[in-house]
């Protein structure tokens, strides 16, 4: 006998059964079938311990099954591994909302929001906004948004200016903090806060993204013991160097990517 | 001392402050981290720096 999952269920099989056998029997309507976090139409034999989804399309699933197929396609374990983690995002404007949008896809169980602004027609350029969010409070707006992407997370959301003053009771019980400000002296203050204020956070920052020049120079950076820095260190947003979709984008999955790999206890860049 | 990688002559009593006037940097967009200890803002007047330590100052730029 084989003792597999399918669709986050136990289930047993004979020895030598065969993947789309197996989950046609179960699901007679699946049209996408995923072994271990690969999605295939190859018959392949199944082995003890593999975990299978079998997905109708346009068919809702109950929800307890919902969460397993969400999570059908990150490689095995990493699941596990996000949805024990706590992590912090300062600021909700081009980088912050995208790394939420990214975090939340990627299944963290715990995101702490942070911002104090309001979503204004001059982010929508690179902002992770809708019209429909015009006037709302940005935080409210992410938390709104991913509770859309992701059920199945805890999101804690506060709509706060972040200062030396707060920023330790605000994030004090994160595993990864994001920076994610606009403002150089709003960035720098919080780093040196956050660092010395606290044993064992670890910070990812974002610094240097303006503009349209090449992505290949936006890196991941390790810069001090607990802090990465991502962008290219030196295109500022000024006059006539505006901040725009791609860069930003770019920068913010380096961020995500980021606290990805620390979750997953790799601390190289 | 090793600031940013790069070996620097040190002076008696040097401090995070003068280092930053002597190397450039706008203090306000700057974390200073010595010996993998991050140092606050408001001891960079007040912490000596020595001839083994080891600096890295990260420099931010606005925008995100």
């Amino acid at each position: 006998m084989l003792h597999l999952t399918l669709n986050g269920k136990p289930l047993c099989v004979p020895d030598g059964a065969m993947l789309q056998e197996t989950a046609l029997e179960q699901l007679p309507g699946a049209s996408v079938i995923i072994l271990n976090g690969f999605q295939t139409s190859d018959n392949l034999e199944l082995h003890d311990g593999d975990s299978i989804t079998a997905i109708e399309k346009g068919v809702m699933p109950p929800e307890d099954v919902l969460e397993h197929m969400m999570a059908a396609r990150h490689s095995p374990y990493v699941h596990e591994r996000m949805k024990r983690a706590c992590v912090g995002i300062a600021g909700l404007g081009g980088l912050g909302s995208n790394i939420a949008a990214m975090l939340a896809r990627t299944g963290v169980g715990h995101l702490i929001l942070v911002d104090f602004d309001t979503v204004e027609p001059s982010n929508l350029n690179r902002q992770n906004y809708f019209i429909s969010h015009l006037g709302m409070r940005k935080a409210d707006a992410t938390a709104k948004l991913l509770h859309e992407i992701n059920p199945f997370i805890k999101i804690e959301h506060h709509n706060v200016r972040i200062d030396a003053s707060n920023a330790v009771e605000l994030f004090g019980g994160c595993d990864i903090v994001c920076e994610a400000f606009d403002n150089p002296d709003c960035k720098a203050e919080l780093v040196s806060t956050l660092l010395s204020g606290t044993e064992n956070i670890r910070m990812v920052a974002g610094s240097g993204m303006a503009g349209y020049g090449s992505c290949n120079e936006i890196v991941t950076k390790k810069r001090m013991s607990r802090l990465y820095v991502c962008g290219d260190e030196k295109t500022a947003a000024a006059n006539g160097v505006g901040l725009m979709a791609p860069r930003v984008s770019v920068c913010a999955g380096h961020q995500a990517n980021m606290v990805l790999r620390l979750l997953l206890d790799i601390e190289t860049p | 001392m090793k600031v940013n990688g790069e070996i620097i002559p040190v002076s008696d009593g040097l401090t995070v402050s003068s280092l930053l006037e002597q190397q450039g940097y706008q203090v306000s967009r700057i974390a200073v981290e010595v010996n993998r200890e991050i140092i606050p803002k408001a001891q960079y007047d007040t912490h000596i720096l020595h001839e083994d330590d080891v600096i890295e100052i990260v420099c931010f730029m606005g925008g995100g």
